[in-house]
């Protein structure tokens, strides 16, 4: 029969749900409720609002100034369906962004994407160390922009408004079943962006997993400086980036 | 040409054939999003009607209305006028009647086939409702074969799909028997690799060709990596049973899977040269759903169904052993809800077979869709009925890797138990010499079953 040590030695393996044990014609009733279960908090976290008191909260008291605006899908149900409005600031925010100062080097903004309970979870804590970093490097950053209903490319219009290089745009990954906190980063150089037109994927850089299980707050702020450093050197940002990067080595390495 | 319609007094106008099919979709997101959609449910009606009086024949020019594209030259080129006589004087809407004509069986539905294009299956797939799309597809028998026969009448054929995050061999090897001891992966194995590097693909098929030789089970393997992968690792030795790519309606689509007609005659061309099949064995397996022309803004203009049956064409050039659309892995944006995912199902279905292409389905969803598991087994139910060639199993209905929900292995055993579909004839002996699927034969557990085989490391 099954040992504790054999299945813990199986489970080390994957996390997938495998049939352990026993295996029936159907899946047992606790197997059911646990998917059944994992699924509903999957769909709480794509379907939740953004925290705004309490990551204002959580930057006021790292000293971080804010500042709020809801992309031009106003509703959660249009956020889902229409991800072109989630990308495009409504009318008259760009202003009231620019309103707020700049240029600036760096435009930081924490949006919902698809779980605001990521960016309620660890948006703050990345976006305090990040701030950090870029103030010991000389780089200025403005406030943190809290973006509701906000997709990757609202960053690009943030960075526009604002006057800035480089946009960071931290966002909630879609949930999988297991996993609901997950946050991700995208850097963009707005040399590589133009307005009015799409930017495309292949011009940005990004971290992922930034949660609890997966790669840390600090650690991910590392990265993403280190990116940033090298996008400000080489004026790239994705695969020209990667591309400028691996040139500039092969130069050294002469 | 321009098309019009009149209901209660107010005309509808079409501009184009084009613009006609996307206005008679029935509803969902990826239309909406294009700008393409009707304007509510009467333009919608009105341009039903007006489809359903259009000729057949009006389906022989450029639909798409784009000059040199690579697919629709090959749709031309596919279309066979022998096999459109039967229906060619036909509209849409006695296409519909024809086909759901009891003395149009099964044999003369594949004899159409050839003369067909995938703008008259889309087109005429508008104006059916589940249950003619259901009927008809059920009278088609698409069967292809390679180690097992796939797609005979009354028989239902599964993917085994053991992914991991990180391609771990043991990781994927453990998922796959948890499928084999439920009688899972008679269609074929498949693991879709989390990088495209090629020691990482040649490993997968490694791990999988150990498996199925040790265990003596007459199935076939595919890591599905890019195309490209897959010529490099014949290239270099590799066990390759199947070549897999994605591909699309589009020659712009394709180019954004860096996909050509070309690289796909090579690659078939390659595995066939290692003779690891039967002779007249299918060889290619391709995956397909609807959104991914407009995903990569390649679309032209047209909706994402009739998108989707000419990426069809790409397919039916190789004879493959599997096609299969993943309908409702891209996401809300593009099919937003349980219904509209399983209308499009049974639309891809439906159209694949009818095209003479062995169709499964991936009954799947994503978190951020309107759907739920429930969804997924009403349309398992559906495609069952309606003859579906093989559909996607994962253990626990939990893709750990693409973070997606299909369905589980245990799905596939509730559809024999309801419905009474075996799988391959020769997986179903295998799987009775091995007393898989029998209530009293004690099995190995899982852990006993992975400590018996012999891994490459």
């Amino acid at each position: 029969m099954t040992t504790p040590e054999a299945l813990a030695q199986i489970r080390s393996l994957t996390q997938a749900r495998l049939t352990l044990g026993s295996r029936g014609r159907s899946a047992d009733t606790a197997t059911t409720l646990r998917f059944a279960l994992d699924h509903a908090q999957a769909r709480a976290a794509v379907l939740s609002e953004l925290d705004v008191p309490r990551i204002a909260a959580n930057l006021g008291q790292a000293g971080l100034a804010h500042h709020i605006v809801t992309s031009a899908a106003d509703t959660r149900d249009s956020f889902v369906r229409r991800p072109d409005l989630g990308r495009m600031l409504p009318e008259g925010a760009a202003e009231s962004l620019r309103g707020d100062g700049g240029p600036v080097d760096v435009a930081l903004v924490l949006g919902d994407g698809l779980s605001a309970i990521a960016a309620a979870l660890n948006g703050a804590a990345f976006m305090t160390a990040l701030a950090t970093r870029l103030r010991n490097c000389g780089l200025s950053h403005g406030p943190v922009i809290l973006a509701r209903q906000a997709r990757v490319a609202l960053g690009d219009g943030i960075a526009q408004a604002l006057q800035a290089d480089i946009v960071v745009m931290a966002l909630g990954e879609r949930p999988g079943l297991s996993a609901a906190d997950s946050l991700g980063v995208y850097i963009t150089h707005q040399g590589s962006c133009q307005p009015g037109q799409t930017t495309p994927d292949s011009t940005r850089n990004c971290l992922s997993n930034i949660r609890a299980a997966g790669l840390s707050v600090d650690e991910a702020a590392a990265q993403a400086l280190t990116l940033i450093l090298a996008m400000g050197d080489t004026g790239q940002s994705g695969v020209a980036l990667s591309k400028a990067l691996a040139a500039r080595a092969l130069v050294k390495g002469d | 040409m321009r098309f019009h319609y009149d209901i209660g007094g107010t005309r509808h106008h079409f501009a184009s054939l084009k613009v006609l099919l996307a206005k008679a979709s029935p509803e969902r997101s990826g239309d909406t999003l294009a700008g393409l959609a009707a304007d509510g449910p009467v333009e919608r009606l009105a341009a039903q009607h007006c489809l359903a009086d259009v000729p057949l024949a009006g389906f022989l020019e450029d639909v798409m209305e784009v000059d040199g594209d690579a697919v629709s030259a090959l749709i031309a080129e596919q279309h066979n006028p022998l096999a459109f006589a039967p229906v060619s004087s036909l509209t849409v809407g006695a296409l519909r009647d024809w086909l759901l004509d009891p003395r149009n069986t099964g044999i003369e539905l594949a004899a159409l086939a050839d003369g067909l294009t995938p703008e008259m299956a889309a087109a005429v797939s508008k104006i059916m409702r589940a249950q003619d799309l259901i009927a008809v597809a059920a009278k088609i028998e698409v069967v292809t074969r390679f180690r097992s026969t796939i797609g005979l009448r009354g028989h239902l054929s599964t993917r085994n799909q053991p992914n991991h995050p990180t391609d771990d061999s043991r990781g994927i090897a453990v998922s796959a028997l948890d499928g084999l001891l439920m009688g899972a992966g008679d269609a074929v194995i498949g693991v879709n690799p989390a990088t495209d590097a090629l020691p990482d693909y040649i490993r997968i098929c490694e791990v999988l060709e150990a498996i199925r030789t040790q265990l003596s089970i007459p199935t076939q393997h595919c890591c599905l990596g890019h195309v490209s992968t897959a010529i490099a690792a014949i290239e270099a030795g590799a066990p390759v049973d199947l070549v897999f790519q994605s591909v699309a309606g589009s020659q712009k689509a394709n180019d954004g899977f860096g996909v050509t007609l070309a690289m796909l005659d090579e690659a078939h061309d390659a595995v066939r040269g290692l003779g690891r099949a039967p002779k007249d064995a299918n060889l290619m397996y391709f995956e397909t759903g609807q959104g991914a022309a407009l995903s990569a803004d390649a679309h032209h203009g047209m909706d994402q169904q009739t998108m989707e049956v000419r990426a069809y064409a790409v397919a039916r050039r190789y004879q493959p052993l599997l096609v299969n659309t993943v309908v409702g892995f891209i996401g809300p944006e593009y099919l937003a809800d349980g219904k509209q995912i399983t209308r499009a199902a049974l639309e891809d279905h439906f159209c694949g077979k009818l095209l003479g292409l062995p169709m499964g389905v991936d009954v799947c969803y994503t978190n951020h869709s309107f759907a739920d598991q429930d969804d997924m087994e009403v349309l398992l139910v559906a495609l069952a009925s309606a003859g579906v060639s093989f559909v996607i199993t994962v253990p626990g209905a939990d893709d750990i890797m693409l973070n997606y929900q299909s369905l589980a292995f245990h799905d596939a055993q509730f559809i024999r138990d309801t419905l009474g579909r075996p799988p391959a004839p020769e997986f179903a002996r295998w799987m009775a010499a091995t007393g898989i699927g029998t209530g009293d034969v004690t099995l190995p557990g899982l852990e006993t079953a992975l400590s018996r085989l012999r891994l490459p490391t």
